[in-house]
C-alpha cells in the first residue's frame, strides 16, 4: 500500500497515513485530486479505479471514505478487506464509531492503524492482538515514569 | 503563563468557526502560543502542544516549526511523549530533509528498550518512512529483533526488514539467516509478516528465489490446515480463517511456482482444492478465489486447473457484485493471449459487459472484445462494438475507433462489409478517430478496387448530411477528388447509383473551402480534390476560378497550392493529365527500407526469408498500442502502412512515391509481393522545373546474367528503391533451356556481412522448360556502406526426377547498382 486517506463527505481529510516519501506539497496536491475524484463518483459505481499509474481501492461507511492506493501486483479484493477490518479495530476500541470519534480522537485513530498495518503491509490478523495492544500501549500512558513525579494527563483516554 | 489548552478543547473550538477566515485566526492565535511555548522549551506541554500542532496540520495549515519538537518528543523517557512525537516524526518528517537523520539514534535507543511497546513504536516509523542512510546504520538492530522470540517484535521487524529491503536492496543478504525457521512459527501475525518477507526477498533476486523453492511443501501445508481447520474464533472472517494470510501465501507460491515444473506440481492440489472449497457469497472468498486464479494461470499448472480458473472468472462475470466483474475482466484480459479459446467461452457475457455503468468495467470490456474479435465471430462482434461506439462517453471513442478499424482490417469478410464499417465509424464517431486513420483509410479504399464507385457515392452522401467531422470530411474529399468521375457517371454496382452532376459535387467541395467548420488540413484536401477533377470533369473553367482566389488566400498552405495548381493550369498543362491522374495501388510495407532483414555473413548458409508481412512500424505512442498489443499479439501481425507523405505537404497527395502499380489487389492483407516497377515521379517543387518523371535512376543499370549453367540460365535485372536510395531492387529471371521442366526450383542467396538481404516470394517454382517462361523472384539487397555488390547463390530444383543443387558466386553486378 502507498498511501491511505479517510475523508469526509465535503471533501475534509481526518486522517492520512503515507508509506511512501513524498513531500508535502506533493501529499497535498494528491490528497486534493484524489478526493474531488472520489466525491465525484456514483454510488453504484465500483470501488476501484485507476488513477495516474496507481490502483485506488475506496469505501464508503457513513460519512467516511476510506481510500487506499495499492501497487499493481496488489489484491483489490482483499484490501477492501483490510479497510473493512480497520474499520472494525475503529468500532470495537471506540464502541460504534462515528466520524466524530476520529475527529476528536485523531491519534488514536492513527495508533491503532499502527498497530494493524506496517510499512503498508498487515502485521498482524488478529482483531484481538491488535486490541490487546492498544490497551496495554494505553495503559502505558498512565503510569507514572520512575523519572518524573508530574502525572500526564494531556492526552489521557478520560478526557 | 496559563497552561495551553488541551487537544480536545481546541478541536471543538476550531469546529465552531464559521468562516474559513474565522478558522484561520484562531489556528494563527494558537500557533504563536504553541511557538512561544517552545521556545520556553517547557517539556510539560510538549506532548500537548505538538498533538494540537499535528491537528491544524491536518487541517492543511504549515507545521514545520514542531518538527524538531517531534524529535524532543522522541528522546523523552515518557511513553506518551513517545507515541506523540514518533506520530509527529511519521507526519511532519520527510527524508529529504536532513533533520530526520537526527532520529536515527533516538531509533537506536528505542529499538533496544526494554518496553516492547517502545520498541514496537520505533520499528513502526523505521518501516514507515526511514530513509536509506536511516536503514543502512539500523539494519542490524532490525535483523537482531528478527530473531527474538517475542513475536509481537518479531512480526515488526519483518515488516521492517521488508522496508529496508526497499530502500537498500544491498542488504537483503543479510537477512537471509535470519528467515530460516520464520515460517514455523505458531503467530499468524508472524507468519503473515514472513510471507511478506520472503515475497519481497523472492520478488527482487533469482537466488534468493531458487533458496527458497524449497519452502514450497511447507506453504502448502499451511495453507492446507488454514483450510481444514475448523471454526478459528480469532481469526475468522465470515467462515473462512485468516484470509489475510490465505492471501499472501498463495501470491507467494505464485512466484515460487512461476517457470519451476516441480514447484508447480506441488501446488496443484492445493490450489485446486482452495478453488473448489472456498465459500464464494462474501467478498472474502472472492478474494482468495481471484488470488487463486492468478497463480494458477502465472504457474506451469495442467491445463484442468486452467480451465477451472476461467471458469471461475466466467462465474465472477456474472456476479452482482461489480468490483468482482471488474476483477474478472481485468484477469481474463491477462489471460487472453494464452488461453483465448477458453475465454472465447464467455465472450456473450464479455460483450453485455460494455453497457454496465461503470466507466473502468466499459474500458476493460471493450478491450477484452477487442481482443476476442476472430474471423468467426467478426460480423456479431462488430455489430456490439459499433453501438457502443455510437453510446459511449467521448473518452472511449478515439481508442474504440481504432479498434474497429484494426479488428475491421484484420478479419472483414467481404470488401463491402470493410467499407460499410468505416462508414459507420466515421459518421458516427468521425471527429475522434485519430489522424493517422485518414491515410491508413484512404489506402484501403484506394486498395479495393470494385468499390471505387460504391464508396465514392457513400461518401458523398455522408457529406451532404455533415461536414463538421473532419476526418470523415477529409476522407470523403480526398475520394471525391480521386473517383469524381465516377460519382457522376452513376455507375454504382452494390447500390442505387444517385444522380449528381459535376456542379452539385464541386458546389459541395468549395462549401466545404468555406465552412467555418473545416480545419485548414481539410481545406488543403477539397482545394487539391477540386484540382483534381480537373483532369475528370469537363467543368475546367470553374475549377481555374477556384483555385485562382485561392492564390491570395491568407492560409498560406492553401495558398502556395493554389499558385503551385495556376502554374500546373498555365505553364505546365500538357503535365497536368499525367500530374493527376489516378492514384496507383499503393504498396502495403513500410517506407523506408527493409523491414525484414536477415542478416547473412557471406557464408554458404542459405538466407531464405519467408515472404512475412513486415512487422508493425512504430507507432506513435498512444494507446492503440495496446489494442494493438492484444490484437497483433500471436496473430498475423497487422500489416500498418505509411502514407508516404502527408497531405498537407505541397501536392503530395498528388504523386505517390512509392509509385507501385503492381495488382495484388483482393483482401487487405496482400500475401502476393509486390513487384516495383518503373520510376515515381518527383514532385513539381513549387516554380522549379524539375524533370517530372526521373527515369534516370531505372534506366541506367544494366541487367546482367548471374549464372548459366545446365541449361538453368539466371538473369538479375536492377531498380534503385525509393525513398532509399541504398536499396538495390534486383529481379531475378530464371529460365530453362532444356527439355524437361525444373520443379522445386528453390533460389537461396546470401550476402557479405555489410549488406543486408530481403528475399520475397518467387513467382512460381517450376520453371518451364524450354524458356517457355521464367520465374521470377524479386530481391532487394540493403547497402549502407555502398560497398560493391557480391552474392552467393544456391539453387535447387528436380530435373527428370533427380535433385540438383548447385552454389555459385556473382561477382559482375554493374557499379551502378551499388554506387
Amino acid at each position: 500500500m502507498q498511501f491511505m486517506l479517510l475523508f469526509s463527505r465535503q471533501g475534509k481529510l481526518r486522517l492520512q497515513k503515507w508509506y511512501v516519501p513524498l513531500s508535502d506539497k506533493e501529499r497535498k496536491k494528491i490528497s486534493r485530486d484524489l478526493v474531488q475524484t472520489i466525491l465525484a463518483r456514483k454510488p453504484k459505481m465500483c470501488s476501484f479505479l485507476e488513477w495516474r499509474d496507481l490502483k485506488i481501492v475506496y469505501k464508503r461507511y457513513a460519512s467516511l471514505y476510506f481510500c487506499c492506493a495499492v501497487e499493481d501486483q496488489d489484491n483489490e479484493l482483499i484490501t477492501l478487506e483490510i479497510i473493512h477490518r480497520y474499520v472494525e479495530l475503529l468500532d470495537k476500541y471506540f464502541g460504534s464509531v462515528c466520524e466524530l470519534d476520529i475527529i476528536f480522537n485523531f491519534e488514536k485513530a492513527y495508533f491503532i492503524l499502527d498497530e494493524f498495518l506496517l510499512g503498508g503491509e498487515a502485521q498482524e490478523t488478529s482483531k484481538k492482538n491488535v486490541l490487546k495492544a492498544i490497551e496495554q500501549a494505553d495503559l502505558l500512558q498512565e503510569v507514572r515514569t520512575v523519572l518524573y513525579q508530574q502525572i500526564d494527563t494531556d492526552t489521557s483516554t478520560t478526557n | 503563563m496559563p497552561a495551553p489548552i488541551r487537544l480536545r478543547e481546541l478541536i471543538r473550538t476550531i469546529r465552531t468557526a464559521r468562516t474559513q477566515a474565522e478558522e484561520r485566526e484562531m489556528i494563527q492565535k494558537e500557533c504563536a502560543a504553541i511557538r512561544s511555548s517552545f521556545r520556553e522549551e517547557d517539556n510539560t506541554y510538549r506532548c500537548r502542544n505538538v498533538a494540537k500542532l499535528l491537528y491544524m496540520h491536518m487541517l492543511g495549515y504549515p507545521a514545520h516549526f514542531g518538527q524538531l519538537e517531534c524529535l524532543k518528543l522522541i528522546a523523552s523517557q515518557k511513553f506518551t511523549d513517545k507515541r506523540i512525537g514518533y506520530l509527529g516524526a511519521m507526519l511532519l518528517l520527510d527524508e529529504r530533509q536532513d533533520v530526520h537523520l537526527l532520529m536515527t539514534n533516538c531509533i537506536k535507543n528505542d529499538l533496544n528498550h526494554s518496553t516492547q511497546y517502545v520498541q514496537g513504536l520505533a520499528l513502526c516509523t523505521l518501516g514507515c518512512m526511514g530513509s536509506s542512510e536511516m536503514c543502512r546504520d539500523l539494519a542490524g538492530e532490525v535483523e537482531k529483533l528478527l530473531k527474538t522470540s517475542n513475536s509481537y517484535l518479531r512480526k515488526k521487524a519483518a515488516l521492517c526488514a521488508v522496508h529496508v529491503i526497499r530502500k537498500v536492496p544491498e542488504l537483503m543478504e543479510m537477512f537471509l539467516p535470519a528467515t530460516k525457521n520464520l515460517l514455523s512459527e505458531k503467530n499468524h501475525g508472524v507468519l503473515h509478516t514472513s510471507v511478506v518477507l520472503l515475497t519481497e526477498m523472492c520478488e527482487r533476486s533469482p537466488d534468493m528465489l531458487a533458496h527458497f523453492r524449497k519452502l514450497v511443501p511447507q506453504l502448502v501445508r499451511i495453507l492446507k490446515n488454514l483450510i481444514m481447520s475448523g471454526y478459528s474464533p480469532e481469526h475468522d472472517v465470515s467462515g473462512i480463517s485468516d484470509p489475510f494470510l490465505q492471501v499472501r501465501i498463495l501470491r507467494l507460491l505464485r512466484i515460487l511456482g512461476k517457470s519451476d515444473d516441480d514447484s508447480s506440481e506441488a501446488m496443484n492440489d492445493i490450489l485446486a482444492q482452495v478453488a473448489t472449497n472456498t465459500e464464494t457469497s462474501k467478498n472474502v472468498g472472492n478474494a482468495i478465489l481471484y488470488e487463486t486464479v492468478l497463480t494458477i494461470m502465472d504457474i506451469k499448472s495442467e491445463s484442468g486447473l486452467r480451465v477451472l480458473a476461467i471458469n471461475i472468472l466466467g462465474r465472477f462475470l456474472l456476479n452482482n457484485d461489480k468490483n468482482i466483474r471488474y476483477v474478472a475482466l481485468t484477469s481474463l484480459l491477462k489471460t487472453v493471449q494464452t488461453d483465448h479459446n477458453a475465454v472465447q467461452r464467455h465472450r456473450s457475457t464479455i460483450v453485455d459487459c460494455l453497457k454496465d455503468l461503470d466507466v473502468s468495467i466499459k474500458r476493460r470490456a471493450m478491450e477484452l472484445s477487442f481482443a476476442l474479435v476472430n474471423g468467426n465471430n467478426i460480423r456479431g462482434m462488430m455489430k456490439e462494438l459499433l453501438y457502443f461506439l455510437d453510446s459511449c462517453d467521448p473518452e472511449f471513442k478515439a481508442d474504440c475507433a481504432s479498434g474497429v478499424f484494426l479488428a475491421a482490417e484484420k478479419y472483414a469478410p467481404s470488401k463491402r462489409w470493410h467499407i460499410d464499417t468505416i462508414m459507420r465509424v466515421l459518421t458516427t464517431a468521425g471527429s475522434y478517430v485519430r489522424d493517422d486513420s485518414v491515410p491508413n483509410l484512404i489506402q484501403l479504399i484506394t486498395n479495393s478496387v470494385e468499390m471505387h464507385a460504391y464508396t465514392v457515392q457513400r461518401l458523398y452522401k455522408a457529406l451532404l448530411d455533415d461536414i463538421s467531422q473532419q476526418p470523415l470530411v477529409q476522407v470523403a474529399s480526398w475520394c471525391i477528388g480521386e473517383y469524381g468521375d465516377l460519382l457522376v457517371s452513376g455507375q454504382c454496382e452494390e447500390e442505387e447509383p444517385i444522380q449528381v452532376t459535376e456542379d452539385e459535387v464541386l458546389d459541395v467541395l468549395e462549401g466545404l473551402l468555406v465552412s467555418n467548420l473545416s480545419a485548414p488540413v481539410t481545406r488543403g484536401y477539397s482545394l487539391t480534390a477540386i484540382m483534381k477533377l480537373s483532369t475528370r470533369f469537363s467543368s475546367v473553367n470553374r475549377i481555374k476560378k477556384v483555385v485562382s482566389i485561392y492564390g491570395s488566400s491568407i492560409d498560406v498552405e492553401l495558398q502556395q497550392r493554389a499558385v503551385e495548381y495556376n502554374a500546373l493550369f498555365k505553364k505546365y498543362d500538357h503535365m497536368r493529365p499525367a500530374l493527376l491522374e489516378r492514384m496507383p495501388i499503393m504498396e502495403k510495407s513500410a517506407t523506408n527500407g527493409p523491414t525484414e532483414i536477415v542478416q547473412t555473413n557471406g557464408e554458404t548458409e542459405p538466407s531464405v526469408v519467408e515472404p512475412k508481412h513486415p512487422p508493425l512500424v512504430t507507432q506513435p505512442a498512444n494507446q492503440a498500442n495496446d489494442l494493438l498489443d492484444l490484437l497483433g499479439g500471436n496473430d498475423v501481425p497487422v500489416i500498418q502502412t505509411t502514407m508516404p507523405t502527408k497531405p498537407a505537404s505541397a501536392g503530395g497527395e498528388l504523386l505517390d512515391l512509392l509509385g507501385d502499380l503492381s495488382l495484388s489487389g483482393g483482401p487487405a492483407p496482400a500475401p502476393a509481393p509486390s513487384v516495383p516497377t518503373s520510376q515515381p515521379s518527383f514532385l513539381l517543387d513549387g516554380l522549379s522545373s524539375q524533370p517530372l518523371f526521373n527515369d534516370i535512376a531505372a534506366a541506367a543499370i544494366p541487367p546482367m546474367t548471374a549464372y548459366n549453367k545446365n541449361g538453368l540460365k539466371i538473369d538479375f535485372t536492377f531498380e534503385r528503391a525509393n525513398p532509399n536510395p541504398n536499396i538495390a531492387v534486383i529481379t531475378i529471371h530464371a529460365s530453362n533451356s532444356t527439355e524437361a521442366d525444373m520443379t522445386d526450383f528453390v533460389f537461396q542467396a546470401a550476402v557479405p556481412k555489410t549488406f543486408q538481404l530481403q528475399l520475397l516470394s518467387p513467382s512460381s517454382n517450376v520453371v518451364p522448360a524450354l524458356n517457355q517462361g521464367t520465374v521470377t523472384q524479386v530481391i532487394r539487397v540493403l547497402n549502407p556502406q555502398k560497398q560493391q555488390l557480391r552474392m552467393r547463390i544456391k539453387l535447387t530444383y528436380t530435373l527428370k526426377g533427380s535433385p540438383v543443387q548447385d552454389l555459385a558466386e556473382v561477382n559482375n553486378f554493374p557499379p551502378q547498382s551499388w554506387q
